[in-house]
């Protein structure tokens, strides 16, 4: 909402404030100023001037000196427009002053044109940075004559000269407050703020005898989305442009002036908040006015002349034949005023905000208009409105209005007062404000108190509760003078399991060296296909977006692993010679039909480096250490294959991939990124991703660590190396080891693994040392060596042998 | 055979401190003390010494053979000495050659800031608390006291999955979950990813994180509110930082304000950086509406409770400087080392 303060100062005078003041005090009073202008602020050192004379220019058949009285001096300047004669009143620009020059501030010096001496500017409107609307009589190319409604004191300045010194306040209104988009509503706001008096006027009007049923009926068809509608007849109009205060004030408030019906129109809204409308009552057909929902299908070509296609659910104002306008959005192009109109029917009516609001959207056309109505306005404002719009008919001279109207007021109007509880309030807020002090507020609001109850002026739709009214109290007693206290009572704070566990996550993710990203939750459908994904896998069937803002975004991922990739590309294409990430984030995987998606929270590692030591075994290395430290032991790795429930396996390298799993759950997949892939992802190293579904590692963890005391008797140590197929994963070895010492064992660590000379092609040699001890004494040699003894036994029936 | 006597004392003297090295020493010990050595020889010959003179020579003897080992064990000391301090400067380096390369990660800026208000927030009793990202209307909007076509629906431009379930647009979502779980006392937070279809530029993503708070109790008021936030803000900005509430509108707060802190560029005078206001807003709060807690089962008569909501990005962004969001979201690790 843009404020005239000219109009406020009609109300409420705020003179007295400094702008600044002004726009501080209404913010923290909670009417949000977003910023204000001055009109003109680039316009400086011009003035009103007489020309005197004209004559040609001695070296230019299109240029003319002229003489110019401007108070305290007389100056010779040139122009090239040709609209000016001796006895004009002009806008001068003098030396060392600044005018717009296609919208840009210019400064203007004297100097020669053509070997004449020019000691300044004549200005047309653009340079003042105005338009004809503004100045109707004014022409488009041409310096700006002015007329008798501006004051011809030679010398002037030209914006008080011409009334373009008004300042304009821009307000940030909220959606729970269509009272302060209007003048009024914002005059009352501002004398609240103050404290200070505020002058306000009931409109009337004369008005000539005519009774208006005689020359229109209006018929409400649909009570629920339109409560109220008054209309009004003028007779006998004169369309002519309206004066310049009237003028100014919707220029000012950033509305164009177009003829004096279609302004007072707006005036009206701009002061009241109530949006009307004008209609030239030769096109409502059979003089009816019927409010009624629209056939579905039904066209209408609005003010702006676009064609819009109507659904049933919108409310239309139809004459008996079509609809005129779109109900508290836009009139139809047909049935608004027109230089040759005589009769003007008003309309003040009351539209459903919501309605209003649907429609608007539908049709994609908002107005100052639908902005108002969709916020819920009172029924009881049609009545001022429509009869300030009477007034200013008759002010204006443009009509004989009738002094009947007709009035359909289907609106259920209860004052619902809401309770005044003083105790309550300041128990609410935390202050200590006295009655008296509150009740002078609200009254300051408009409000009437009495018997314990608030009444709200009836624009004020918001107030319904007591807390409606506490915060009416607290803005006026100032929000920064409530106190500050620390709530009562203690709490005691903790974490859930889950986000220690994922805290831990984060510590052991970080101090082996990753960083950590945040990646977009939506992805492209088209990543399933960079990723290689199964054309029939589950994952496929993501939660989809409707309305999104592009391909890129349209689908919520139900794999974390392109969001991985596409962070590894980016950076590898940034030049970073290695990267080691993780991301702990959302998969989001589709449950039944209208339900909500389940959120999984996943760990995704990523790593490469193009200089080269990062292998299977670094990312490996990393995941193990992380179990570790998350106390997940006993899991198994293995080779993945078509079987794992991992759709995004096929992304892998299929010879270098593992799922862990442990009790019959894979927890988790990593490898190197399958070649293709890696191209896909424009990454010229190989890559290595893993994801791990936190809410299996989650019970998979052991938490539960008690104490083993340490060992008293010292180990026995046994290396040997073994040959065998180097198909078998060193992980049989393993196992097969620590069965067969038994519980004796305290560790087993591959040393070596071997292929190569003197060993047979296609067989491997792996050497482990073998770690013993028992707490209940020293092993002997006999001891120990019986169990290497078992564990050779063992091995060979997997074909497994001691190296020789 | 006195005379003997002293003159090995002098001699293994003399020999000693001529000698350099451990090894020599070694060979110098032999040659008095040792078994094969010159004082043994001498004392072999003791024997033939008359009863008188044998307790004499005797005594003389050890008091050589004392002496020698002191002198040894001295010079010893000396030359291990002298040989540490050869070393110690030998070994002398470059300290100013780099350090070796030992890597730890980073967490990401968002949750680095994320964590600190977390602590600041458990500090005071509050519960952090999850929620869903894909949420029915009813929770983001309905339950919030915006049904469907209320106007202020328009200031959230929403992702849609299906007509009645979305992507959040705000963590307010997660109030009413709590309340419909938990009863009173309330006290949580509740940070997590929302979501706007606001096109991606310097200053807007259409996905930004927020943190919740809400606190539901006997006798809160609002003047509790501003000391929460007041606190916050000290903590994140230092003592001196100021707070300033403005009335605004939620529909699920009332009274609701939105909080401005004191712009920590110009100390409140007004700046390019707070466009000229002094003040830069941060978040939005209120006292949770009557509406919302009847909506959620919490009999507004008994209870009351306040709210608030703040924005991550815009923390992290004033905090390190950080003028263009995109960076958050893109992960250069150029970027990410920073932090």
């Amino acid at each position: 909402m843009d404020l005239s303060m000219k109009w406020l100062n009609d109300f409420v005078y705020v003179g007295d404030k400094s702008i600044k003041d002004f726009c501080y005090d209404m913010t923290m009073s909670g009417s949000k100023v977003e910023g204000y202008t001055p009109e003109g602020k680039d316009i400086t050192n011009v003035v009103v001037g007489k020309v005197l004379s004209v004559v040609p220019h001695e070296n230019s058949d299109h240029l003319v000196v002229c003489q110019v009285d401007v108070g305290l001096e007389q100056l010779q300047i040139v122009t090239g427009a040709q609209n000016v004669n001796a006895g004009d009143y002009v806008p001068v620009a003098l030396n060392n002053s600044t005018v717009l020059h296609d919208g840009k501030p210019v400064k203007i010096k004297n100097g020669k044109l053509r070997g004449v001496e020019s000691n300044g500017m004549l200005c047309s409107l653009d340079e003042l940075g105005l338009t004809i609307h503004d100045f109707p009589y004014a022409i488009e190319d041409g310096i700006f004559i002015l007329g008798d409604d501006c004051d011809k004191t030679l010398g002037k300045d030209i914006k008080e000269a011409i009334g373009f010194n008004d300042t304009t306040v821009e307000f940030e209104i909220t959606s729970n407050r269509p009272d302060c988009l209007s003048v009024l509503g914002l005059a009352r706001e501002a004398a609240a703020t103050y404290g200070i008096k505020r002058t306000l006027r009931e409109p009337s009007y004369n008005g000539v005898d005519g009774n208006i049923d005689n020359e229109l009926s209006v018929e409400i068809q649909n009570p629920k989305l339109c409560s109220r509608y008054i209309a009004g007849i003028v007779k006998n109009v004169k369309i002519e442009p309206s004066p310049r205060w009237m003028r100014e004030r919707l220029r000012a408030s950033g509305v164009r002036p177009i003829n004096n019906f279609v302004d007072i129109t707006n005036y009206v809204m701009l002061e009241y908040g109530q949006p009307m409308h004008a209609f030239d009552l030769r096109y409502v057909n059979g003089s009816s006015i019927i409010v009624r929902n629209a056939e579905q299908g039904e066209k209408i070509v609005t003010l702006d002349g676009e064609e819009r296609t109507l659904g049933e659910e919108m409310l239309v104002i139809a004459d008996k034949d079509k609809p005129v306008a779109v109900a508290g959005i836009m009139g139809g192009e047909y049935s608004g005023i027109m230089s040759d109109t005589t009769t003007v029917v008003f309309e003040a009516a009351c539209f459903d905000g919501a309605s209003v609001r649907k429609t608007a959207k539908k049709l994609g056309m908002r107005s100052d208009a639908s902005s108002r109505f969709e916020k819920g306005l009172s029924p009881k404002n049609c009545y001022p409105a429509i009869m300030r719009a009477f007034e200013l008919v008759e002010e204006l001279g443009a009509g004989e209005v009738y002094n009947t109207i007709i009035d359909r007021d289907c609106s259920q109007v209860n004052d619902n007062p809401v309770e005044f509880d003083p105790k309550w309030i300041n128990s609410f807020l935390g202050t200590d404000i006295p009655e008296s002090d509150m009740i002078e507020y609200l009254q300051r609001l408009d409000f009437e108190v009495r018997d314990g109850k608030c009444y709200a002026p009836y624009e004020r739709i918001d107030i319904e509760c007591k807390a409606d009214i506490a915060e009416e109290v607290a803005r006026i007693y100032g929000y920064n003078n409530i106190p500050s206290t620390i709530i009562k009572g203690v709490a005691e704070a903790r974490r859930t399991p889950e986000q220690r566990f994922i805290k831990s996550v984060q510590s052991s993710m970080v101090s082996m060296g990753l960083n950590e990203i945040e990646t977009y939750s939506f992805i492209s459908p088209k990543y399933f296909d960079k990723i290689s994904l199964d054309k029939d896998s589950k994952l496929r069937d993501a939660v989809k977006i409707i309305n999104p803002l592009g391909e890129d975004t349209s689908v919520m991922r139900t794999t974390i692993i392109p969001s991985m990739c596409e962070t590894l590309s980016r950076n590898y294409n940034y030049r970073n010679m290695k990267a080691s990430l993780f991301e702990l984030g959302n998969e989001y995987i589709k449950t039944a039909e209208g339900k909500l998606p389940n959120e999984p929270i996943r760990l995704c590692i990523g790593m490469y480096d193009s200089e080269g030591s990062t292998d299977f075994y670094t990312l490996k290395g990393v995941v193990e250490e992380l179990l570790d430290s998350l106390s997940i032991a006993d899991y198994d790795v293995k080779l993945a294959g078509n079987d794992c429930t991992f759709d995004e396996y096929s992304a892998f390298h299929p010879g270098r991939v593992a799922v862990l799993i442990k009790n019959g759950i894979e927890f988790g997949i990593l490898g190197e990124l399958h070649p293709l892939v890696q191209e896909n992802y424009d990454i010229g190293t190989r890559t290595y991703i893993a994801k791990l579904n936190v809410p299996e590692m989650m019970t998979l963890a052991d938490t539960d660590k008690t104490y083993k005391p340490l060992p008293k008797y010292p180990a026995a140590t046994r290396d040997i190396s073994l040959v065998c197929d180097e198909k078998i994963p060193v992980a049989v070895i393993e196992k097969t080891i620590k069965s067969a010492v038994g519980k004796t064992l305290e560790k087993v660590t591959l040393f070596d693994v071997y292929k190569g000379e003197q060993i047979e092609s296609g067989k491997k040699s792996v050497s482990y040392s073998i770690s013993m001890r028992s707490h209940d004494g020293t092993l002997t040699d006999e001891q120990a060596d019986s169990a290497i003894k078992r564990v050779l036994k063992s091995l060979k029936e997997l074909d497994i042998e001691l190296r020789g | 055979m006195k005379d003997a006597l002293l003159k090995i004392k002098s001699l293994a003297k003399d020999e000693l401190s001529k000698v350099n090295d451990t090894k020599a020493l070694e060979e110098l010990r032999v040659k008095f003390l040792g078994k094969k050595g010159e004082l043994t020889s001498i004392l072999k010959q003791m024997g033939k010494l008359s009863p008188e003179e044998r307790p004499v020579i005797g005594q003389l003897a050890n008091q050589v053979r004392t002496e020698i080992e002191e002198s040894l064990t001295n010079r010893v000391k000396e030359i291990k000495a002298l040989m540490l301090q050869k070393k110690l400067k030998e070994e002398e380096l470059d300290v100013t050659l780099p350090g070796s390369k030992v890597t730890i990660g980073k967490l990401h800026p968002l949750n680095i800031v994320l964590n600190e208000i977390e602590e600041i927030f458990m500090g005071m009793g509050f519960d952090v608390v999850d929620g869903p990202e894909v949420e029915y209307d009813y929770y983001n909007f309905e339950a919030l006291n915006l049904p469907p076509d209320h106007p202020a629906r328009d200031t959230q431009d929403t992702f849609y999955i299906t007509d009645n379930i979305l992507l959040r647009t705000q963590t307010s979502s997660v109030q009413v979950h709590v309340m419909e779980e938990r009863k009173p006392p309330l006290r949580i937070i509740s940070p997590g990813r929302v979501y706007r279809s606001d096109a991606v530029d310097a200053t807007h993503s259409p996905l930004f994180h927020q943190i919740e708070g809400l606190v539901v109790d006997k006798s809160i008021t609002m003047a509790d509110l501003v000391g929460t936030l007041e606190l916050l803000m000290k903590r994140l900005y230092g003592d001196d930082c100021k707070i300033r509430l403005r009335p605004h509108h939620f529909p699920f707060t009332e009274p609701s304000a939105e909080v401005d802190v004191m712009c920590f560029n110009c100390g409140g005078k007004g700046c390019s950086m707070c466009k000229d206001e002094g003040y830069i807003e941060l978040l939005g709060a209120g006292m949770v509406h009557p509406k919302v807690l009847a909506n959620c089962g919490i009999d507004p008569e008994v209870y009351s409770g306040f709210a608030f909501g703040l924005g991550l990005e815009r923390i992290v962004m004033r905090r390190y400087g950080i003028n263009d969001m995109r960076l958050l979201f893109e992960n250069d690790l150029r970027f990410l080392n920073q932090f």
